[in-house]
């Protein structure tokens, strides 16, 4: 029982740490994993939406509803896998500090991200079926929306840093974040391949 | 205490094995608490009284009696938990087998807020009736549950446990009654503003006066009661509004909506459970039914005093 | 004095002026606005989350006064459905998951001798969101279209064609802001102690305290997403007419049931995994002993936030399973008991073999025991397949997870808050009003909640708002409301002892039970930048092992910094700077907040509430930096 905090005796100084840091040894990069483990979880569930209601059997898809069309998808998939040689190269420039390469980056992150969003708009009327026809419709539209939600915040989020960067001058901790924006778009185009599968084979193969 | 409605008493295999797991439970579980109690009571004391002996705090987490103690106990939850698992493994077994003695085919169809029985008869016929189950002792009846609307779940606690009754599923449950008597069942799962009257009876007795009551449901209308007023009931009730919902077989009413009135002066209660069956109890139940069970899908019928009085004296007396 | 002491403290007193300019809030309501200091935000989420326990407690008695005698007409159906739906969804929603998000808001950062948490802002706008699930669902009442479909509403009964208006989206988008704001309390208490752990404080040095809040806030980062994403599902079925759970169109009303069980009964552990991490902290301190059995408690409790997740199923023991699947869920459900019978044990071990000094915190965790073991027995009952059909969805339920939840959170709790008030009061509790408080609370909770284990197997099925006299329920139903009325008795004793010992209560010191944590070696309360020196330490309980802490200065002194350490062995790695307090994460919130209200109403606000939401998201993460000065878009001089 003390009324007197403990004394403190010092034996040691930080100063000299450095005062950023990229990857695992950042706070931020694991504030971002934590919300792509819970986004990966919301995915994850989805996906066991769509198989739960598969597995009750009946017609996938049903009679009359044609598949969604491949070709959309197929040029949507291609760029998004595409996109992911640009992102690469940034997340790699901007352990460098490269702000001139960072720059153009992050443009070409933004440009690819609008194009893929253009993409994804024309895809979206390509599904050949309504939300509200049955519930075959409903998982697939489920998966798509998540998605592209995904896609839509990760280009705001790019497009916001890509403005930033190009009328600022950085310090190591935008660089960091640019790095776990880079993550964030892996992270988009990793889970599109099980969702992509899911809704543009699933009713062609399960 | 109304043992009815209570699982402590069972009058039927299947809650009787429910019943023989909750007694392993309970033993197992209380000497287990009691062994915990135990163990706070020695705890308290004995650390009380180390208290008078030192102050200052104990920074050493290991005791090797400490560790030996903490393998033994883990081996006695397992070792009881292992009991509990495997009594639950041949309880559900038991449960399963009455599948294969199945005599008798009945159709519980949950309704916002009553039940619906159909029961199919030796010619192969579906006989219909509501809110009262008739079951003949020392035979196993499966019990088809369906639902029109919501999830509901048909339980007679003396009888079995529940089984929920879920639109676009169809679920089976097997009752083998033991002991003749009258018991009551009811919804388990919340179904709206109602869901606490929608109960049933249920009528155990022997095969022999199962058969009659069956063969007795399948007949059409008759009333058998000499009172006058019953042949201006009839006019009311089977001309009027009430025949929109309802089915009078042998009579024009036959709506589809609403419980089958065909014999409903043999059942006991009123409106699934809301009332005993009287003849002032119907009248009540015809003119403000809103009032006796809010938010029930039943209209208040306007009818004259006497018309009303008529009504109830006309269904009464369709035994 | 010697010159050198002299020297010595009058360096100490500029730190803390330095530090104090740094870390200290703006005074007044901008301050109040900004803040993004975890004690205040936690003390903040503390109150409201009792003003909802108050609140919705009071809904428990007004129901417990329905049923006290057969044939009560004093409330009809549609008021009792709406009484257990707010009482059900505000303590579940509103009350125990973020009432535990908020104890560890406050004492994770101090337990780790850190100025803050990892992400500051977040729990800021973590409250903001907070508050408004809590007007989401109050408001509703308030005008009328409170949610009444109980506190999990499943459809068909909560789908478009039997629950026409509001009230069930009011209930789906209350959850929404509920889960948003406890995630992201968790994704901070994670990150907080993976990264920022006191320098020498490996994993194996943790205090159980916060193995718990870790394990905890990792089931909710798992478990949550699933309810969100039900509700989502929900609300889209209801207003723009998808089919998941809709038969007619190929969907499935038990799917409904498997996401929402996936989340909800994980919840239950995510509720009680923080229970027993303050009972671990309090058994040790008035134990005088370190607990016993440090790996096999960690692993018990890396244990429960694995097995909660195997468990949903047994939730839906008479949906009809195929029985060998039902088996297989009664064994993992059973299986759970092992973890929690460990650390009963090393508890109990625990104290026998220590000095045990019964204050009041230690009489609540009595308390804890003996009526958490009930529920957890109740709970391998209802594990049982073939059992559980007779128990499921009657009072005998009810009984269990009040058992669970009360005892087994809630007195926890309880005890938390009395062996922490004076850190962060300064001021003890009365230990007399305390202990009356405990006796009333405990016997009449009681008292209150086991007979209607025999209500259940009597036959009384739950959420029934009247019974007949003539089923025999009336006088264990008498007992239990008389009973709920001492237990609120003895719960006010508790608030007005809290509120009297704020100005009245003794001055307690940094220490005053003498605890081996981190917290108890700051000022009570603490200072808005915690601790003077970054402690370091070399034993799970430090302040019971040195009587001088080491510590390690150079951090920043005149803005915020914190000090980020490595994931497995804490040693100092980097320092990185600390948010100041902003007003973004309130403007955030209010433009989430416009959004989802909104989307109770029609779709469209998803698509347009998305701009400001943007908007709002841009101004809190915006960089201050100067212009640049090279590049086509520099700055022009």
């Amino acid at each position: 029982m003390s009324e007197e905090t403990p004394a403190f005796r010092v034996v040691g100084d930080v100063s000299a740490l450095p005062d950023y840091a990229f990857g695992p040894r950042s706070i931020l990069w694991w504030g971002n994993s934590a919300f792509m483990m819970i986004e990966g979880t919301a995915f994850v569930l989805a996906a066991a939406a769509y198989l739960y209601i598969r597995g009750k059997g009946g017609h996938w898809p049903p009679p009359g509803v044609r598949p969604p069309d491949l070709l959309w998808g197929g040029l949507f998939t291609a760029g998004l896998l595409l996109s992911e040689l640009p992102n690469r190269w940034l997340q790699a420039k901007t352990r460098q500090f490269d702000l001139a390469s960072v720059r153009f980056g992050v443009l070409v992150m933004t440009l690819a991200g609008l194009a893929l969003a253009g993409v994804r708009a024309v895809e979206l009327s390509h599904i050949n079926v309504r939300w509200g026809v049955d519930a075959y419709a409903s998982c697939i539209w489920l998966l798509m929306v998540l998605h592209t939600t995904h896609v839509v915040t990760d280009l705001g989020d790019t497009a916001v840093l890509c403005l930033w960067m190009f009328t600022h001058q950085p310090g190591p901790s935008q660089f960091s974040d640019v790095n776990d924006n880079c993550s964030y778009w892996t992270f988009v185009v990793v889970t599109w391949i099980p969702i992509g599968f899911l809704i543009y084979l699933g009713p062609r193969l399960l | 205490m109304s043992p009815a409605q209570s699982a402590l008493f069972p009058a039927a295999e299947q809650a009787a094995t429910q019943f023989d797991v909750l007694t392993l439970m309970l033993w197992i579980c209380g000497v287990m608490y009691l062994v915990v109690l135990l163990f706070v009571a020695l705890a308290i004391w004995r650390g009380a009284r180390a208290r008078a002996a030192a102050d200052s705090p104990v920074t050493e987490a290991a005791d090797p009696t400490l560790s030996r103690a903490l393998a033994i106990w883990s081996c006695v939850v397992v070792l009881g938990l292992t009991a509990l698992v495997v009594g639950s493994f041949f309880a559900d077994r038991s449960l399963a087998a009455a599948r294969d003695r199945e005599t008798l085919v009945i159709r519980a169809t949950g309704q916002q807020w009553w039940w619906r029985f159909a029961y199919r008869t030796p010619g192969g016929a579906w006989v219909e009736t509501a809110n009262e189950l008739h079951l003949p002792a020392g035979r196993t009846a499966r019990v088809e549950v369906g639902s029109t609307d919501v999830i509901h779940s048909f339980w007679a606690p003396p009888l079995a446990g529940k089984m929920d009754v879920i639109p676009g599923h169809a679920n089976v449950l097997d009752l083998t009654p033991q002991r003749i008597g009258w018991y009551r069942g009811t919804c388990g799962e919340f179904c709206g503003l109602q869901h606490a009257h929608m109960a049933f009876d249920v009528r155990v007795e022997s095969p022999a006066d199962f058969d009659r009551w069956l063969a007795a449901q399948a007949t059409p209308a008759a009333p058998q009661s000499g009172d006058p007023s019953v042949a201006r009931g009839q006019v009311v009730v089977t001309q009027g509004q009430c025949a929109e919902c309802h089915t009078i077989r042998g009579t024009a009413a036959a709506g589809k909506a609403g419980p089958d009135l065909t014999h409903i002066g043999s059942r006991r209660s009123i409106a699934a459970g809301t009332l005993p069956m009287s003849r002032g109890g119907l009248e009540g139940w015809i003119e403000q039914p809103a009032a006796l069970k809010p938010g029930t899908n039943m209209p208040a019928v306007s009818l004259s005093p006497s018309d009303a009085d008529a009504a109830s004296a006309y269904l009464l007396s369709l035994k | 004095m010697t010159a050198e002491t002299d020297l010595r403290a009058r360096g100490l007193a500029d730190r803390r002026r330095r530090l104090l300019a740094a870390w200290a809030d703006a005074p007044g309501l901008w301050g109040f606005l900004t803040t993004v200091d975890h004690k205040r935000l936690a003390a903040r989420y503390i109150v409201t989350t009792m003003a909802m326990l108050f609140a919705a407690g009071m809904l428990g008695v007004d129901m417990r006064l329905q049923l006290a005698a057969p044939d009560m007409h004093r409330m009809g159906p549609q008021g009792y459905d709406e009484s257990f739906s707010l009482h059900g969804s505000t303590m579940l929603f509103l009350v125990s998951v973020p009432v535990m998000e908020a104890m560890a808001m406050w004492l994770v950062p101090l337990m780790l001798g850190q100025r803050n948490m990892a992400f500051p802002r977040l729990n800021a706008f973590s409250y903001w969101m907070y508050l408004e699930g809590v007007l989401m669902l109050w408001i509703p009442h308030a005008l009328g279209f409170t949610p009444d479909l109980g506190w999990f509403e499943y459809p068909p009964l909560s789908g478009p064609a039997y629950a026409p208006g509001h009230r069930a989206d009011v209930w789906a988008q209350m959850i929404t802001f509920t889960e948003v704001a406890a995630l992201c309390v968790s994704v901070n208490v994670v990150v907080t102690i993976f990264t920022m752990r006191p320098p020498g404080m490996t994993l194996g040095r943790m205090p159980l305290f916060l193995w718990g809040m870790l394990v905890a806030s990792f089931m909710t980062v798992f478990g949550l997403p699933a309810v969100m994403v039900v509700t989502s599902m929900l609300i889209a079925d209801r207003e723009v007419a998808t089919h998941f759970f809709s038969p007619s169109g190929g969907g499935d009303v038990l799917l409904f049931q498997h996401l929402y069980w996936f989340f909800g009964h994980p919840e239950v552990y995510i509720i009680f995994v923080p229970g027993v991490a303050f009972v671990s902290s309090i058994v040790e301190t008035f134990s005088r002993r370190v607990v016993f059995g440090y790996v096999p408690m960690v692993v018990a409790v890396l244990a429960i936030g694995v097995l909660a997740f195997g468990l949903w199923v047994h939730h839906m023991f008479a949906v009809g399973l195929p029985k060998m699947g039902a088996d297989f869920y009664t064994a993992a459900s059973m299986a759970i008991a092992l973890p929690i019978g460990v650390q009963i044990f090393c508890w109990i071990a625990t104290m026998f073999r220590g000095r045990l000094q019964l204050k009041t915190p230690m009489l609540w965790v009595i308390g804890f025991i003996v009526t958490f073991v009930i529920g957890g027995m109740t709970g391998v009952m209802t594990a049982s397949a073939p059992l559980d059909l007779q128990l499921t969805d009657t009072y005998f339920v009810v009984a269990h997870l009040h058992y669970v939840l009360v005892g087994g959170a809630i007195f926890p709790l309880l005890g938390a808050f009395t062996y922490w008030y004076p850190k962060a009061t300064g001021r003890m509790m009365s230990e007399v009003w305390g202990r009356i408080s405990w006796a009333l609370v405990v016997v009449g909770f009681n008292l209150t909640f086991f007979p209607m284990h025999l209500l259940g197997l009597m036959g009384m099925p739950r959420r029934i708002y009247t019974y007949p006299a003539e089923m025999g329920w009336g006088p264990l139903n008498l007992l239990s409301t008389v009973s709920a009325l001492i237990t609120v008795v003895g719960a006010g004793i508790f608030v007005l002892n809290a509120l009297l010992s704020y100005w009245r209560g003794r001055l307690a010191g940094a220490n005053p039970w003498g605890g081996s944590t981190l917290e108890w070696a700051t000022p009570s309360p603490p200072p808005p930048y915690n601790f003077d020196y970054i402690p370091t330490v070399d034993s799970v309980a430090p302040l019971w092992t040195r009587d001088e802490l080491h510590a390690l200065e150079g951090l920043s002194l005149d803005s915020r910094e914190v000090l980020v350490t490595t994931l497995v062995d804490a040693k100092p790695d980097n320092r990185q700077k600390s948010p100041k307090p902003s007003l973004w994460p309130l403007l955030t919130a209010l433009a989430v907040g416009v959004m989802f209200v909104g989307s109770i109403f029609s779709p469209w606000p998803i698509v347009w509430g998305s701009v400001p939401v943007a908007a709002t998201i841009v101004g809190w993460f915006w960089p201050t930096r100067p212009r640049a000065q090279r590049g086509p878009l520099r700055a022009r001089t």
